[in-house]
């Protein structure tokens, strides 16, 4: 079944603030099986010029999504998950996330288009911290497949 | 803080040195577990292949963050990076054996850019598949 287009520009707001930890940093920088010192050792951080723990550039997908949850789950948009593939993932960045951040991001349903038999979403999350300041924002292309006919 | 390589010093066309990136189950789990992504196909052999899977199959951010080591190893610093894209065009398949999966990851600088950044464009390989497709990431150099 086609999604519904009904909610394209619909927007959804994260449900409370993410806070960046250095452990979880720490954390995501060991599942990559990045070595770097500035993802684990805010003393390296420091030294390099940082004010904290850096996060590796794909670490904003631990909570880009957690907002658009909402709209994607929601059974009158009609995703069928089981046939959801990622199909194209960007970030663009205005400063680097750092341990301590309190973030915040806005899920937006930006585009739906059909090719072949597969329905393509794109969800566009803004991520600024608490105070306003942009730091980065997501691009999440999925596939459903199938979801076309 | 910023990139170790100067801007002035990379040339367009310029091919950046490869890397291979091993991946065993266990980094699977892992990486479930610390971006909250726990799709069984990424984990488990017996619902993988009840999809019509081959096998376990690492997360698409997995690869996507191999090739962003990658970027962030070349320039020196994370914060470097600006802008980073890529298109999940094919399946890296981990095997439940000692070997599991090799990442090959390779760059070229494509395009010098004002204000001195750079366009590396990717390219990732598992075995003969072309695991990214549209790969692209925007440095800032020094």
């Amino acid at each position: 079944m086609a999604l519904n287009r009904d909610f394209i520009g619909r927007a959804y707001s994260s449900p409370a603030p993410y806070e960046v930890s250095r452990l979880k940093i720490k954390e995501f920088a060991a599942a990559i099986g990045d070595a770097n010192p500035i993802y684990r050792d805010a003393e390296a951080a420091k030294a390099a010029g940082h004010p904290d723990v850096v996060a590796p550039p794909t670490f904003p997908i631990v909570f880009a999504l957690a907002g658009a949850g909402e709209g994607l789950n929601d059974p009158e948009f009609g995703l069928d998950w089981s046939m959801v593939v990622h199909g194209e993932q960007r970030f663009t960045y205005d400063r680097p996330i750092y341990a301590g951040d309190r973030l915040l991001c806005t899920s937006t349903i930006s585009e739906i288009r059909s090719v072949g038999r597969n329905e393509f979403i794109t969800v566009r999350g803004d991520v600024t911290t608490v105070d306003g300041e942009p730091v980065c924002t997501s691009f999440n292309m999925l596939v459903e497949r199938g979801g076309a006919k | 803080m910023g990139a170790t390589i100067k801007w002035d010093e990379v040339e367009q066309g310029q091919e950046l040195p490869a890397a291979e990136y091993q991946v065993h189950r266990v980094n699977l789990v892992m990486y479930a577990g610390a971006s909250g992504d726990f799709n069984p196909i990424h984990w488990n052999e017996r619902l993988a292949k009840s999809v019509g899977l081959p096998d376990v199959i690492a997360h698409g951010m997995y690869t996507m963050a191999q090739g962003g080591r990658y970027v962030t190893d070349w320039a020196g610093d994370p914060a470097a990076v600006v802008d980073y894209g890529v298109r999940f065009s094919s399946m890296v398949v981990v095997p439940d054996d000692d070997n599991g999966a090799t990442i090959s990851i390779s760059g070229t600088i494509e395009e010098k850019l004002p204000d001195k950044r750079v366009i590396v464009v990717l390219t990732a390989k598992s075995g003969d598949a072309r695991v990214l497709s549209k790969a692209r990431a925007v440095v800032q150099l020094a």
